[in-house]
């Protein structure tokens, strides 16, 4: 997958958890301060990434999951190293 | 002392959801008991149920996609009856961003609410290794308070949200509950009731038990016959009977339609003594919390005009027959009417006294009684006791109704209601 495929599935992800009227998601979005993902939630989006992207998400790196173009720079960076 | 009225009901039954639906289902004495594949790919010995009709479209207009995702059958029970409940006591509905109505407590009880999600996910995958792949909602799927902490989100309840638990009395103990609440003055409103899944979790443990039918996998319309001399054991089900207690004081305040006051209740227990055990109610207790409900409502034995009973097709009814009898000084012939809603809608376990109240309440606001079903061959241990049975949906202009719910653990449960007017 290429960063442009890894962004275009991360949105479609992370839309279901998206707590806003018409958001408007982009890189610098913050998950919880700007789309207002309930923080309880964010475990289940570290989950579905790893399942939609075949990789594994230690719990030290779930705060690359705060801004939503830092989520797809690791999910890349993983699914690199894994091929 | 504050007194206490019903303003509002929600109802999810086997055999029909929403209030409109329940009532003219109970008028026609529609059963909604059918035959469950799944019991019998299982090796049920019992193979009928009482599932209630629920979509996932349904769930998704009250609930939305994310609270969907992460409910269980109870947690959805339990809203969609609890909204309902909420509109049909003319109440607006919240927003997300509005402050939490600080008047309003919930009680919303369950047996087993969580049983489907310990079954399903956290035991197996606990067992397999994988606790981090549970997700964020194992937990508030799995504790007992599951359904009251659904409600009270999504309503932004800001009194006291709470579960009761006490297997088959639970719905009906719920609503003492709240009633003293409100008598009290510690709540001006509490949604009060309860919620059950459907699930086969819950009923293997009946059927193990042997105390679920295991006759009449053929006619499941015909599998559960309270009073009746063939009744061969209750008839799992679930649901979700929710209803809007609320002080007098605030319904006037508000011009809220009331269908009932709530006289009065009591719960006891027969300590699993003379008679009484894990599975049975020692029948002083059940006579002591009848006569106890009475005294606290202050109504006379023979104002009562009708009973919805607990019956559930087994062995119980006639010592409960015979229970209610002595409590009330009454001989059989000279009892008030009485029926058997589990005939229609089955043993909804924790969700049984709750939606059973919600079927003594439409009765007594719209004047009918349902048939109690499946009793043509009536028990001959209490043949006199037939006529005061309706077979057929009559008209009833009866005041004052005693629901009354018992449990395992040798628990009961009685409330009295008197037809607002």
């Amino acid at each position: 997958m290429n960063r442009d495929q890894v962004r275009t599935a991360f949105f479609e992800l992370i839309k279901s958890y998206v707590r806003i009227q018409n958001p408007v998601i982009s890189e610098s979005s913050m998950l919880i301060d700007d789309l207002k993902v309930n923080s309880t939630r964010f475990v289940d989006i570290i989950l579905e990434t790893e399942d939609r992207f075949k990789i594994s998400i230690s719990d030290e790196e779930m705060d690359r999951f705060d801004r939503v173009g830092d989520a797809i720079d690791f999910i890349c960076e993983k699914t690199v190293a894994a091929a | 002392m504050n007194r206490v009225v019903v303003t509002g009901m929600g109802i999810v039954s086997p055999n029909a959801i929403n209030l409109n639906a329940f009532r003219q289902a109970l008028c026609e004495g529609r059963s909604g008991i059918a035959h469950c594949p799944q019991m019998k790919e299982l090796g049920f010995a019992c193979q009928v149920g009482g599932i209630p009709p629920v979509s996932d479209q349904t769930v998704q207009e009250y609930m939305g996609p994310e609270m969907n995702r992460n409910s269980n059958a109870s947690m959805k029970y339990a809203v969609i009856a609890s909204v309902d409940c909420w509109r049909d006591s003319g109440l607006p509905l919240r927003g997300t961003d509005s402050s939490p109505d600080w008047d309003t407590a919930a009680i919303i009880g369950t047996c087993a609410g969580g049983a489907d999600t310990v079954a399903e996910l956290v035991g197996p995958e606990t067992n397999a290794g994988r606790v981090r792949r549970l997700g964020s909602s194992a937990a508030e799927r799995s504790m007992a308070s599951c359904g009251s902490a659904c409600v009270g989100g999504l309503l932004g309840l800001g009194g006291q949200v709470t579960t009761n638990s006490s297997a088959c009395a639970t719905g009906t103990e719920a609503i003492i509950n709240g009633y003293w609440m409100i008598r009290e003055g510690r709540s001006e409103r509490v949604l009060a009731g309860s919620s059950e899944p459907a699930s086969i979790y819950t009923w293997a443990t009946l059927d193990a038990l042997r105390v679920a039918t295991r006759q009449s996998n053929d006619q499941p319309q015909a599998a559960c016959r309270p009073l009746s001399a063939s009744a061969a054991g209750l008839v799992p089900a679930g649901g979700a009977g929710i209803i809007m207690l609320e002080s007098l004081s605030s319904a006037e305040s508000r011009k809220a339609r009331i269908y009932a006051e709530v006289l009065g209740g009591y719960s006891n227990s027969g300590g699993q003594r003379n008679g009484g055990s894990i599975t049975a109610a020692n029948p002083e207790s059940v006579q002591r919390c009848v006569r106890k409900s009475l005294e606290v409502a202050k109504v006379p034995p023979e104002e009562i005009d009708y009973i919805n009973g607990h019956l559930t097709g087994t062995e119980g009814d006639v010592k409960e027959i015979r229970s209610l009898s002595a409590a009330l000084g009454r001989k059989l012939a000279d009892m008030p009417w009485v029926n058997a809603t589990k005939s229609l809608i089955g043993h909804g376990i924790g969700a049984a006294g709750s939606m059973e109240c919600v079927a003594t309440l439409l009765q007594l606001a719209n004047g009918f009684l349902h048939p109690s079903l499946n009793c043509d061959d009536f028990h001959p241990e209490i043949a006199a006791l037939e006529p005061r049975v309706p077979k057929t949906s009559i008209p009833f202009q009866g005041r004052t109704a005693l629901k009354t719910s018992f449990g395992f653990g040798d628990v009961n449960a009685c409330v009295i209601f008197r037809r607002w007017e």
